[in-house]
């Protein structure tokens, strides 16, 4: 499966000329310094090109939210390398944001306050950090919140924050952690529709694990679909649906074809 | 609304039952003033004697708050120096609980002893019997922060004090809150343990516990009443105030205190 990847990243790259955005070379995790150690993910080969959004789908277990937590840096990898932009994920965080599982918001923070974080913790000046935070509001559509606390929020609204927190820095790189597991399905579709919306204003490349097939079909410019015990990649498909993709786009046969193909893959390496 | 105004009625019908019952037993069987005053009597002695009451209420008073207060900084810095690493906690934090184990009223006899009598002894015991819930609290709510909200901060390349300032101590606000609430009400218990072993600044001149010890060797026992009933109003006054904070500073964000506001 490793020749299929390759093969296809080298044509993307042929097609686009841009240079990779993620560089993930046989990235191996490991729990436990005695043998037999836990392999939780075995030499992942990934390359993700600029602007493309790649979902990574798999049953638990196969090290999805692991591998997204080597790329941000968060977790020290055991064999491998992994470069962002040709630097180190450490070194990549001004180019990076981390979108997690629950919205993370901090309770004592206004929304304001919240999406203000990564730019007051970049030392940035308060009258300029007012002008990014006011833009992004309206962007994402929670102007009218900005000074209520996360307590007061649903929970689709608090998931706008988590988003608008994490593009109020300008981000080239995107990462999401099943960020919208916990929303009702027809919240979840709509932020997805004005998540593609944003990409199509900010253009940054998107590392996104998930559990749903739907949700990664439409999102996505290619899906990779991981292997269990241990993590592997055990296909790497392309989504071809065109974009602008809407409500719509989910009704047509070849979204349908897409999730088609995509679940018969994960099935099959479900039953492994 | 309504509904907080009958409760109080309620407790007030309850009180005035009770003062009843106390007088009546006292009228039927003739009971001596000086092993039980009535109830009219501690008034008038509360009447007659304000002065030197208010000034055993406010030396306690003092006693407890800068007890509680003197906690408050030494508590808030030793969990600092306890959230820093689990080691430092595996090797200290036992201590801890010898502090809150150790019965003062064991222990406040030899504080007396070697700090000499008078106020500032009074206030060492006081501060000695806050200090062990702050550090456990604020320790608590110091390292319990979400795994995912510090990834967020080291996302954005955030320093060791920022960390500590904009994560760990709003974070632990409420648990801080906690401790001061429990240590709020024993800080008045130890003022007055400690008064009781000899915490006069002068004679004839000490708080509540002092006074208590006096009055009870004088057979003044409708006074004495007077300082139990003073005693238990300074306890209730310290912990309203404390509520007070705690709502003040939490209840636009902390989901406890909120329903604290709504009931």
């Amino acid at each position: 499966m490793g020749a299929v990847s390759k093969e296809h990243v080298t044509s993307a790259v042929a097609k686009t000329v841009i240079e990779p955005a993620i560089s993930i070379k046989g990235a191996t995790k490991r729990y436990g310094t005695r043998t037999p150690s836990t392999t939780i993910l075995d030499g992942i080969d990934l390359t993700v090109a600029k602007k493309e959004f790649v979902s990574i789908i798999g049953p638990s277990g196969c090290g999805k939210s692991t591998l997204l937590k080597l790329v941000a840096g968060l977790n020290p990898i055991t064999k491998g390398s992994i470069a962002i932009d040709g630097m180190t994920p450490a070194n990549a965080r001004e180019i990076v944001s981390f979108i997690f599982q629950d919205a993370t918001l901090l309770p004592w923070r206004t929304v304001r306050q919240n999406v203000e974080l990564g730019l007051e913790l970049e030392g940035m000046a308060k009258a300029r950090r007012n002008e990014k935070v006011d833009a992004v509001l309206k962007m994402v559509g929670l102007a009218h919140v900005a000074d209520k606390f996360p307590r007061e929020l649903s929970g689709g609204m608090k998931m706008r924050v988590s988003i608008a927190r994490a593009l109020a820095t300008r981000p080239k790189v995107l990462l999401l952690d099943e960020p919208f597991a916990a929303l009702d399905e027809m919240t979840r579709d709509r932020i997805n529709e004005d998540l593609l919306k944003l990409r199509e204003e900010q253009e940054w490349t998107a590392l996104f694990v998930t559990h749903s097939v739907a949700e990664a079909v439409f999102l996505s410019t290619r899906i990779i679909v991981l292997a269990p015990h241990p993590g592997r990649i055990a296909h790497d498909i392309a989504i071809d649906l065109p974009f602008p993709r809407n409500e719509e786009t989910r009704s047509t046969p070849e979204f349908e074809q897409c999730v088609v193909e995509v679940s018969r893959a994960l099935r099959g390496v479900s039953k492994q | 609304m309504k509904k907080t105004t009958l409760n109080l009625l309620t407790a007030l019908g309850i009180l005035g039952g009770l003062l009843l019952v106390w007088q009546g037993l006292i009228w039927l069987f003739g009971i001596q003033p000086y092993l039980l005053p009535s109830p009219v009597r501690v008034a008038q002695a509360v009447v007659n004697r304000f002065p030197s009451l208010m000034t055993s209420l406010g030396i306690t008073a003092m006693e407890a708050a800068a007890g509680l207060v003197g906690s408050l900084v030494v508590g808030i810095l030793v969990a600092l120096l306890f959230a820093q690493s689990p080691w430092v906690r595996k090797m200290f934090y036992p201590y801890t609980i010898l502090l809150q184990t150790v019965p003062i009223v064991a222990i406040a006899p030899l504080i007396l002893m070697w700090v000499g009598t008078g106020i500032g002894s009074v206030m060492l015991v006081a501060f000695i019997i806050c200090l062990a819930p702050i550090i456990a609290n604020t320790t608590q709510g110091l390292i319990s922060v979400d795994r995912n909200m510090v990834d967020l901060f080291l996302m954005h390349n955030a320093t060791r004090p920022q960390l500590l300032l904009k994560l760990r101590m709003p974070h632990a606000l409420p648990s801080i809150f906690t401790g001061i609430r429990i240590s709020a009400g024993i800080a008045v218990i130890g003022a007055i343990t400690g008064e009781l072993f000899g915490g006069a600044s002068r004679v004839g001149v000490g708080g509540i516990g002092y006074a208590i010890q006096y009055a009870s060797s004088q057979l003044e026992t409708d006074y004495l009443f007077a300082l139990v009933f003073a005693a238990s109003v300074l306890g209730f006054a310290f912990f309203f105030v404390t509520m007070f904070l705690e709502w003040y500073f939490l209840h636009e964000w902390h989901e406890s205190a909120r329903s604290v506001e709504d009931e």
